[in-house]
């Protein structure tokens, strides 16, 4: 059950998929509390294609390599940007890396968001906390080519308005007259915060597009996915117009270790993004 | 038609429902706005009114000593405010406040009770429609208190 | 010839391991070792399980003497060519810390050629499985490659089936029918021990050339063949896998799974013994001065808590739903990955189970346990 759309391949070719290649750290930005965005450079030169929705492998020598998606733009492929969350022992690292530093990177790995086949419809994105991150890549090749697309919703949700990524550019967007952005948070003091307080499903109402030629790009924890799916599905957007980017355990990323399964799919092959149709069964199952 | 029950009949919350009723409700109903900052009612109020918000924004808050306001909820356009006129003690639970200037429609809660009393069909239906508003609230409610974005490490 | 069937009498069956040693493969066979039939290097006859058989039943495996010295006379045990393949411990690559950046050295040794002695049917099927994983799919493992490409495989027809098989139900045996170089088919008949060999490949040729055979007669074959047809009718087990992945996606709730999580003690012997499974981790460790780093990939099984992992804790944290996703892996969302079953019926995950639990067993009281589609 493999998504249709096919990933690009890197310009830089590995000659084997399971050794990392050399990136430096060209600049440290802290998002939140605990969440990084880092910019590596290749030291052997190397552009890094990719495909938005795609991730990578992360190595750090000898601590561990993690997944984590690609957060940079698309047609800016001299420089790789991924936004990292410390919560275990690799993230932590690399949380603390500095400009200079070198962590070793495999990839692009996995589907990615339908921003080509898309093309001519409205598109409704909606984010959840660190969701944000895998679809900033689509986000920018969005705007790259605006008169593509028909009317885009941003909608993004995150716990407090300190929990937010991307602040500065999302309020950039919020002044483009050509994508309606709608930002809200879980809770918040009035003194620190003048936008919308809810969880991100009562944003969906508000996003203006025509049901019937839209194309929905969800990620963020399952829970908002599922819920978010419901509201979706209130304003009338079918199963198969619905794309989902999931999160397992990839370890190898490249369909050997069988550790990222997901029902008869391989998170870090067939997935990340799943058009929703297709893992409609599985999704919300227990344990699977 | 009056412009009031014209308003009405296009608002999505009463869709659907019988123009009788619509009159009826009407009557209960004028149009109101509210400044940015302006308390529309504080916890611990009689909840005597509802309001169907037709632009701006108002924030629900409680406030916690020594952390002072938290928001809990916005409300704007084409949101209804308020359903504790509906059940006992019919008491306001949060503080509501205009962020900006907001305008909207207030209903009394006493005169829309005595029209519900009259034609419990009318009732029926004002009921099935808070209850998805409360259900709303509810889900939105737990979603937080699973505390969705958190790193559960 | 390719197809040719010849007979190679038991006195000249060194002369095959000799033949092939001298053709630089690494012999590897079964062999008695701990009270088991394992897979190991062999150089002679001698290290070959002559006079034994294995009787097996759901966790139950025991060695007994045979009356005659065959030597091929058991079924299989708990190894299986897969820790040849695809091997339980391998380092990736190495790294070298080099100021801030580091170095890899790819781990680039050249893997043994291994002629794998006495590969049966199921296990042959196990391997096509295990080549369409590591070399049919978008990416090819470099080093599951390297060592397949060189295997020269002698493979054996079953003439007795064991306890726990159901290679018939599986349509994997036991009959050997392609993917070998030559193919034995043991009979002992009176005083007379010898081989019926079918030449599978031209390299299987080359190697028996260098063997002195005769030419089988047609009462060879006969014998040959009725002894197949024996081991086949004598299955221990049987799988129904008619539109077993419907049954299997559509009872992903069911009751059956509780029942066998009370049972299961998730111990991952199923997994290691499977000669299919081919699940890995990687281990990233760096000696005491931190200088040098290495990645080991290992055997992993998807019955560890550690195996579905993501930050905040494990997705597949009972019993029940890692069984669950061993048995519907292995015989229904294996078809949707790799276009096969990951069952060949070898029967082992039944034999080496502590609890003996059955997988067809299982599968059986799924489907009775819909009455209405029955």
């Amino acid at each position: 059950m493999a998504v249709t759309l096919k990933p690009q391949t890197a310009l830089a070719v590995q000659t084997d998929p399971m050794v990392p290649l050399p990136y430096q750290v060209q600049r440290v930005r802290r998002e939140t509390s605990d969440t990084f965005t880092l910019e590596l450079r290749s030291l052997n030169g190397e552009r890094f294609s990719f495909a938005p929705g795609q991730f990578n492998m992360l190595y750090l020598f000898g601590v561990g390599e993690v997944p984590i998606s690609i957060s940079g733009d698309p047609a800016h492929p001299e420089i790789l940007v991924h936004t990292v969350r410390a919560v275990g022992t690799v993230t932590k690292a690399i949380c603390k890396l500095k400009r200079g530093d070198i962590l070793g990177v495999r990839g692009p790995f996995g589907s990615s968001w339908p921003v080509e086949e898309t093309r001519g419809n409205d598109l409704i994105i909606v984010a959840g906390g660190v969701g944000l991150a895998p679809l900033r890549p689509a986000i920018y090749h969005v705007l790259n080519h605006r008169g593509e697309y028909g009317r885009v919703a941003l909608l993004y949700g995150a716990r407090t308005p300190n929990d937010m990524l991307y602040k500065k550019e999302l309020t950039e967007w919020r002044g483009r007259f050509d994508i309606q952005v709608e930002v809200t948070v879980d809770a918040a003091r009035p003194d620190e915060w003048r936008g919308n307080v809810g969880v991100v499903t009562t944003l969906i109402p508000r996003a203006q597009f025509d049901p019937y030629h839209v194309t929905a790009l969800v990620c963020g924890p399952e829970i908002m996915m599922r819920f978010t799916i419901l509201e979706l599905h209130k304003r009338d957007l079918r199963d198969d117009h619905i794309y989902i980017s999931m999160e397992r355990n990839m370890k190898c990323a490249v369909g050997f270790c069988g550790h990222c399964q997901y029902g008869p799919n391989f998170m870090c092959k067939d997935g990340p993004v799943f058009r929703f149709d297709r893992v409609k069964e599985l999704f919300g199952k227990r344990e699977i | 038609m009056d412009t009031l029950e014209r308003l009405l009949s296009e608002h999505p919350f009463f869709k659907g429902l019988d123009p009788r009723y619509i009159r009826l409700i009407a009557e209960c109903a004028r149009d109101v706005t509210f400044k940015a900052g302006e308390f529309i009612f504080r916890e611990g109020d009689p909840s005597s009114h509802f309001w169907l918000i037709r632009s701006g924004k108002i924030s629900l808050e409680v406030f916690a000593p020594g952390r002072g306001p938290i928001m809990i909820e916005t409300l704007g356009e084409g949101d209804v405010m308020g359903w504790s006129w509906a059940v006992p003690p019919y008491r306001k639970q949060y503080d509501a406040r205009a962020l900006e200037l907001t305008r909207a429609l207030e209903f009394d809660a006493m005169c829309i009770r005595g029209k519900c009393d009259e034609e419990p069909k009318l009732g029926y239906e004002l009921f099935k429609r808070f209850a998805q508003i409360i259900g709303q609230r509810l889900q939105a409610t737990r979603l937080r208190l699973i505390d969705i974005y958190g790193s559960h490490a | 010839m390719i197809g040719e069937r010849v007979c190679l009498e038991r006195q000249d069956f060194q002369v095959l391991l000799d033949v092939l040693r001298q053709q630089g493969y690494q012999t590897v066979g079964p062999t008695v070792r701990d009270g088991a039939i394992v897979y190991d290097q062999i150089a002679s006859v001698a290290d070959l399980p002559i006079g034994w058989t294995d009787e097996q039943d759901a966790g139950r495996y025991r060695l007994k003497s045979r009356k005659d010295q065959a030597l091929f006379g058991y079924v299989v045990g708990p190894h299986s060519w897969k820790r040849f393949l695809h091997p339980p411990v391998l380092t990736l690559w190495k790294a070298k810390r080099n100021g801030k950046n580091f170095e890899i050295v790819q781990n680039s040794d050249a893997p043994p050629r291994y002629a794998f002695v006495g590969v049966r049917s199921c296990e042959l099927h196990a391997i096509f499985i295990q080549d369409r994983v590591f070399t049919k799919g978008k990416f090819t493992d470099p080093h599951y490659q390297a060592r397949r490409r060189n295997i020269f495989i002698v493979a054996v027809n079953c003439v007795q089936a064991g306890g726990t098989c159901f290679c018939v139900s599986m349509k994997t045996g036991p009959k050997v029918t392609a993917g070998f170089d030559l193919a034995l088919t043991e009979i002992l008949d009176g005083q007379r021990h010898y081989f019926v060999v079918e030449v599978g490949t031209e390299q299987g040729a080359s190697v028996l050339q260098e063997i002195p055979t005769k030419p089988a007669q047609p009462s060879d074959l006969e014998i040959g063949e009725e002894r197949v047809q024996r081991a086949a009718q004598q299955m221990g087990r049987q799988l129904d896998t008619t539109h077993i992945k419907e049954l299997l996606y559509r009872n992903l709730e069911n009751p059956r799974w509780d029942e066998v999580a009370t049972r299961c003690l998730t111990c991952t012997n199923c997994t290691m013994v499977c000669p299919t499974c081919f699940c890995t981790t990687v281990e990233d460790v760096t000696d005491l001065t931190g200088t040098e780093a290495e990645r080991v990939r290992k055997w992993d099984s998807c019955f560890t808590m550690d195996f579905s992992y993501v930050h905040g804790g494990s997705v597949r944290a009972s019993a029940k739903s890692r069984y669950r996703q061993w048995l519907t892996h292995k015989l229904a969302s294996w078809i949707d990955q790799f276009g096969t079953s990951g069952c060949v019926g070898c029967g082992r995950c039944i034999t080496w189970c502590p609890v003996g639990i059955d997988i067809t067993e299982e599968v059986r009281a799924i489907r009775e346990s819909e009455p209405s589609r029955a």
